[in-house]
């Protein structure tokens, strides 16, 4: 903890007062943001998973958006403006940065399209299933009875099922195996849908379970609330909770989804969109003839996006979970043990952290463990220190 | 120093441990059996069901196997010699009753019964599993318990990185870089199929082979036949096993973490019993039951990737049949194929169900 601790004056105020001030301290508005509380919770390299995880995602989602910007050429373009034709499996190349494909794509710009289908497909699979998932799940648990039971039993059945299998029968309805760009998104999207919707339900119907019982809903139902309106207003809000995790999880496993329909030769023609799995199929007999590079970079774009969100997504899972929280050293949270001792001379220049919030000290202080038993107002000499948002910042 | 404990433990309540040794071999552990296994029945039938009216909705099989190839009239005529034309509960009915015989159909492109097929690849597709579990178990356990004992130290982060990039690499592409380093540019594995043609040919010997080559070489007694056969199991078994182990090593680490810091844990470090005991049986039994749960479930997700790793190295097994007949669109084979995937994950899953009651008797419900 640092010592040069910035001496303001709260001292002329009553303890309601400070106590007032310490409550509405601003939350500055990036706090709003999704994942922030997470970031502030998270320390060591758990933080830095998410945040790498984080960074990764990003820059697929901003490639994605700006893939007509950074590819060099179309997703089915063979042949240069003036009528060139691309050589086919060609090595890197400076025109050909990544090289070519054996039907005369250029790699570089099909990762860059695929991109694009990869995140649009994880999108409506994600949507598609949180809306069916979470729906069935609030029905299923709200109401109980013969419905919550056949859907349980076809939510199990389906759950344990492997999802690729699943995927591939959708694929079949949907689309009957090949189709344009957004028939094949929507099949693939559906397809994952179905393999997913038994988690979402699942947990929602837990959660609903849980908290139908609790008094407040009891007490919404006494006042005349509709049902749907206890629903979407009482137990919507309410059993979302572990939703984010399921969600980021999810999201990673309908990109490998994706990628292994593509791969089967269930995904979207190659004319109609770029996707990494088709271009993996195709790579199958170039690698055995020793051509690395259609292989190796619609590969990598796969592992480096599912592990982006996976690394958001185990973060979260551990943030979540208490037991897994990686903690704060005990040096980190309460100082070195000079800085809580109590020294008569000097206990006025103590400043101690607990739990990241700073916290005023007076005489009233614990000495062993450092907790601050009730911060009261030792008159009018003490100079008590605040720490500034930036500093503690710094501190952690 | 626990053997002792539980002495006094069986000492003090004696009566106690009694019951629950009874309860264990008595009325509760087989109904519980019982009870689990007939819920394989609705599973199985449900998932039957679902596959069939899925499978139909696209149309009859004929038309979308032979579609362009047959005129009209022929198509027609054969359609209705195969009762596709009947309505579709009919249908449904007939192929039900024809299960329950173990008569999955027959294949359409090339005229076998489906259930012959799954005979004769169904071996293969056991073996790459069964060797591919292997290498999962033994990068997963290894892995995590070291995650689990070094907490929150390097060796931890790099092993988690490590797990979540398994987890991430979709098996095709492990697999087709496996190929590029091993047997493209080093060449020293076999890129693709189960054994080299020689070994083959020796195979077609055996009088009775049982289709798992393993198996098969050690008949023979040739020892260069079952190398060659294990050179051309590595890369396949490897690519799946780590799909899977990076599943292992998150459960393994995150159960033993927890049990290691419960309070019994405390208790037992204070007796004085040495850290790695603590961590090899205290700690470790009673992480065992999440773990054999999630390897139950993995299971299917290896099933899945076996129709992955199987077209990826052309090793000629149930998933390689399966994409086969994608592309083919036979769907009669393909729905064979689906349901006996089906069945196997249902009964894995009761097997499952009853380790875990024998291990732990809360369980039981």
């Amino acid at each position: 903890m640092s010592r040069e601790i910035s001496t303001s004056t709260a001292t002329a105020l009553s303890e309601d007062e400070r106590l007032e001030q310490l409550k509405s301290k601003k939350e500055p508005w990036f706090s709003k943001l999704p994942f922030m509380s997470e970031l502030r919770m998270s320390v060591g390299w758990q933080r830095g998973m998410l945040v790498t995880g984080l960074v990764i995602t990003a820059l697929f989602v901003l490639v994605a958006i700006f893939a007509p910007v950074l590819a060099p050429y179309g997703f089915a373009q063979v042949k240069t403006s003036d009528g060139q034709t691309f050589p086919t499996q060609a090595a890197p190349s400076a025109k050909h940065p990544w090289g070519t494909t054996v039907g005369g794509f250029d790699v570089l710009s099909r990762t860059i399209w695929g991109t694009r289908t990869a995140v649009i497909a994880i999108i409506v699979a994600v949507v598609l299933s949180i809306f069916v998932g979470v729906l069935l799940g609030l029905v299923s648990g709200y109401f109980g009875g013969w419905i919550d039971r056949v859907l349980v039993v076809i939510a199990d059945a389906l759950y344990s099922f492997p999802s690729l299998l699943l995927a591939i029968l959708m694929a079949i309805v949907i689309s009957g195996g090949q189709s344009s760009l957004w028939g094949g998104i929507f099949a693939s999207g559906i397809s994952i849908t179905v393999v997913y919707v038994p988690q979402y339900f699942r947990t929602i119907r837990a959660e609903v379970m849980r908290i139908k019982e609790s008094a407040y809903i009891e007490s919404a139902r006494v006042v005349g609330a509709s049902t749907w309106r206890i629903m979407s207003n009482h137990l919507l809000k309410n059993s979302t909770r572990t939703l984010p995790v399921i969600l980021t999880l999810n999201c990673s496993e309908a990109v490998s989804t994706l990628a292994g329909l593509g791969f089967l030769g269930f995904g979207i023609e190659p004319t109609a969109a770029a996707e990494w799995g088709y271009d993996l199929n195709r790579a199958v007999a170039d690698v055995t003839a020793g051509i690395w590079w259609t292989a190796i970079f619609p590969g990598l774009a796969i592992v480096l996006i599912v592990l982006g969100i996976t690394l958001v997504g185990e973060s979260l899972n551990d943030l979540a979970d208490p037991r897994l929280r990686a903690r704060k050293s005990a040096a980190e949270v309460i100082g070195s043990i000079e800085d809580t001792s109590v020294d008569p001379n000097k206990a006025d220049d103590v400043a101690v952290q607990i739990e990241g919030k700073p916290m005023k000290t007076d005489d009233a202080m614990d000495t062993e463990t450092g907790v601050v038993d009730k911060p009261t107002v030792n008159g009018s000499s003490d100079e008590p220190e605040q720490y500034s948002d930036a500093q503690r910042q710094g501190d952690e | 120093m626990s053997g002792e404990t539980v002495g006094q433990v069986d000492a003090k309540a004696p009566s106690e441990a009694k019951k629950s040794k009874k309860n264990r071999l008595s009325g509760g552990f087989f109904r519980f059996v019982l009870t689990r296994f007939l819920l394989i029945i609705p599973t199985v039938f449900i998932l039957v069901t679902v596959v069939f009216f899925v499978m139909r909705a696209t149309g009859d099989p004929i038309s979308a196997a032979q579609g362009g190839r047959l005129s009209p009239d022929e198509l027609q005529r054969r359609i209705h010699a195969a009762g596709y034309d009947r309505p579709l509960i009919v249908q449904y009915g007939d192929y039900l009753l024809k299960l329950l015989h173990g008569d999955l159909g027959t294949t359409l492109t090339d005229n076998q019964p489906v259930s012959s097929i799954l005979i004769h690849y169904g071996a293969a597709t056991f073996e790459l599993a069964v060797l591919a579990l292997v290498v999962a178990l033994v990068v997963g356990i290894t892995l995590g318990r070291l995650a689990a004992k070094h907490r929150d130290r390097p060796s931890d982060a790099a092993i988690r990185i490590f797990a979540i990039l398994c987890y991430a690499t979709p098996v095709f592409f492990l697999g087709l870089v496996l190929k590029l380093v091993f047997s493209s540019s080093m060449g020293v594995l076999p890129s693709s199929g189960r054994s080299s043609l020689e070994s083959e040919m020796q195979f077609g010997r055996l009088i009775s082979p049982t289709g798992f080559y393993i198996i098969d070489a050690f008949q023979l007694g040739d020892m260069r036949v079952l190398g060659d056969v294990l050179v051309h199991a590595i890369l396949p078994a490897v690519a799946l096993g780590l799909l899977t182990a990076g599943v292992f090593i998150r459960v393994v680490r995150t159960n033993v973490i927890s049990t290691y810091s419960s309070g019994y844990i405390e208790a037992a470090r204070s007796r004085g019993v040495p850290e790695k005991r603590l961590l090899s049986k205290h700690a470790w039994r009673p992480a065992l039951i999440p773990i054999i749960t999630v390897m139950g479930m993995q299971i299917a997700t290896m099933l899945a990737g076996t129709v992955l790793t199987e077209t990826t190295f052309e090793w000629k097994g149930l998933g390689f049949m399966l994409s086969q007949y994608l592309k083919a669109r036979d769907f009669v084979a393909v729905q064979g194929i689906v349901i006996l995937i089906a069945v196997i994950v249902a009964v894995v899953n009761f097997i499952v169900d009853v380790v875990c009651a024998l291990i732990d008797p809360r369980v039981r419900y």
